[in-house]
């Protein structure tokens, strides 16, 4: 058998997480369209005034984005814990947080990734003004991959469970609430012409925390739901 | 040193240990939350802003206080679950946090009651209701994690890993909502070269918070020795103690 290095181990599971998520176009366009969905609500529930619409547009855009990617966390280890492979990667010689790292960039490049196109249209649909726009994009870029990072520890945690999802959101939903407030407020900001860099190294440096122990939890977690 | 920390990871050990320290915590709870009463409700002058409506403080501020120990407690637990494998642990962290989430809720309820003739609203959306009300969350999410696994083992492991992460997120998120907004008074106790709390209300409010750590090792080991017997319910110790009649 042929050894693989780390980094093709990592680039090898990409690439099978995105082929697996190219041939279930279905069920990956569904966050998008619960994201689309969900701004839309907004104004019809609390009427089109364009004065308002544009001042409450950051949040609705990221309180839609946090649901989608609730919405869409269960598919990172799912599918793979109901066929076996999750034990399969638990079993092999790479260290398993990398090998998390793989799924969750995956993650992010299906469901993450997207809302960074989908966003200025809604943004402008919703009337922000169009100095923000630059900065919502900054905020999705950063911002959305904290999601996935976060919530794979809260989906390693209950993927063994018959009825995860309800609870999947009382874990992760609270954990989010630093990202909500740094990145709507740097687009509101931005909005009102302030110079927003502060929330921006804020996300910046909340994204490298992430990004660097969120793996380690995650993998203890599903050595834990596996055993 | 380590003979003891085994003897007191030792269930049946821990049982009866803790089984002594109930009746003498009881008197000691009873002695030092009279006194903080009596000190916070009789003794201590009224705010001269206030009047006495402060008095809430006595027990909003140590529930307060005791909600966020209760998590740092809980993620040492935590870290000792994983680490060592404790058995007493896993109880412990699993008893803590529906005290935890008992405190914190005593914390927001006291807070909004002291709200409406302060502030002239239950609520406010300002920064450390906000994080309370997140922080209770929390607690909430331990509970309910802990309840879905039905293996308890793995659950206590589970729940270990989420109180850790909590507790690395805790300092994010308070922060992040102080800087979101602040309506709420600045803190008084902190300040401790020169506290602009008055002594006569700042010793029946430590009087309190201590009243209220004792409360809890009191209903912490109330609540882990019914959890141990739970447990531990095929075990051979269990077993003695219904027969000998002696819970």
């Amino acid at each position: 058998m042929k050894a693989y290095s780390l980094t093709q181990a990592y680039l090898y599971l990409l690439q099978r997480d995105l082929t697996l998520c190219f041939r279930n176009r279905a069920e990956f366009a569904n966050p998008l369209l619960f994201f689309i969905l969900v701004i839309t609500l907004f104004p019809l529930a609390i009427g089109a005034e364009p004065v308002l619409l544009s001042r409450i547009a950051p949040g609705i855009i990221w309180v839609a984005a946090l649901l989608a990617a609730m919405l869409s966390l269960d598919s990172i280890f799912r599918s793979d814990f109901d066929d076996g492979s999750l034990e399969q990667l638990l079993l092999s010689a790479h260290p398993m947080p990398v090998l998390v790292l793989a799924k969750v960039t995956a993650h992010w490049l299906v469901t993450g990734l997207p809302l960074l196109f989908l966003s200025p249209l809604l943004a402008l649909m919703l009337g922000m003004p169009s100095e923000a726009l630059g900065t919502l994009l900054l905020t999705i870029l950063i911002g959305t991959p904290i999601l996935s990072l976060i919530g794979s520890i809260g989906v390693a945690l209950t993927v063994g469970l018959a009825k995860g999802g309800i609870i999947l959101s009382l874990l992760i939903l609270p954990l989010y609430v630093p990202v909500l407030i740094f990145a709507s407020s740097a687009i509101e900001g931005a909005a009102g012409g302030l110079d927003v860099s502060a929330q921006l190294y804020m996300l910046l440096s909340f994204f490298f925390l992430a990004l660097s122990l969120s793996p380690l939890a995650t993998a203890s977690a599903l050595k834990m739901s596996m055993s | 040193m380590f003979l003891w920390f085994h003897k007191w990871g030792s269930p049946p050990h821990f049982y009866r240990i803790a089984g002594k320290w109930i009746p003498w915590l009881t008197g000691i709870f009873l002695l030092l939350l009279l006194a903080g009463l009596y000190g916070g409700l009789v003794l201590a002058p009224p705010d001269y802003q206030q009047g006495d409506s402060y008095r809430i403080i006595f027990i909003h501020v140590p529930a307060a206080w005791m909600s966020l120990l209760i998590y740092i407690i809980m993620a040492f637990c935590g870290i000792i679950i994983i680490v060592w494998r404790m058995k007493l642990a896993e109880v412990v962290l699993i008893s803590s946090a529906s005290i935890g989430a008992s405190f914190t809720f005593l914390a927001l309820a006291t807070g909004s009651i002291w709200g409406k003739p302060m502030w002239g609203t239950w609520w406010v959306w300002d920064a450390r209701l906000t994080s309370e009300l997140i922080l209770l969350f929390l607690y909430l999410g331990v509970i309910g994690l802990y309840n879905a696994i039905d293996d308890k083992r793995i659950a206590a492991k589970a729940v270990a890993i989420l109180a850790i992460v909590g507790v690395v997120n805790i300092p994010i998120i308070h922060y992040s909502v102080e800087w979101w907004s602040s309506l709420h008074q600045g803190p008084t106790i902190t300040k401790f070269d020169k506290p602009s709390i008055h002594w006569s209300m700042l010793i029946p409010l430590l009087l309190m918070a201590l009243a209220f750590q004792v409360y809890y090792v009191l209903t912490l080991f109330q609540s882990c020795r019914g959890e141990l017997l739970k447990r531990e319910r095929n075990s051979k110790w269990v077993a003695e103690l219904s027969e000998g009649n002696d819970v």
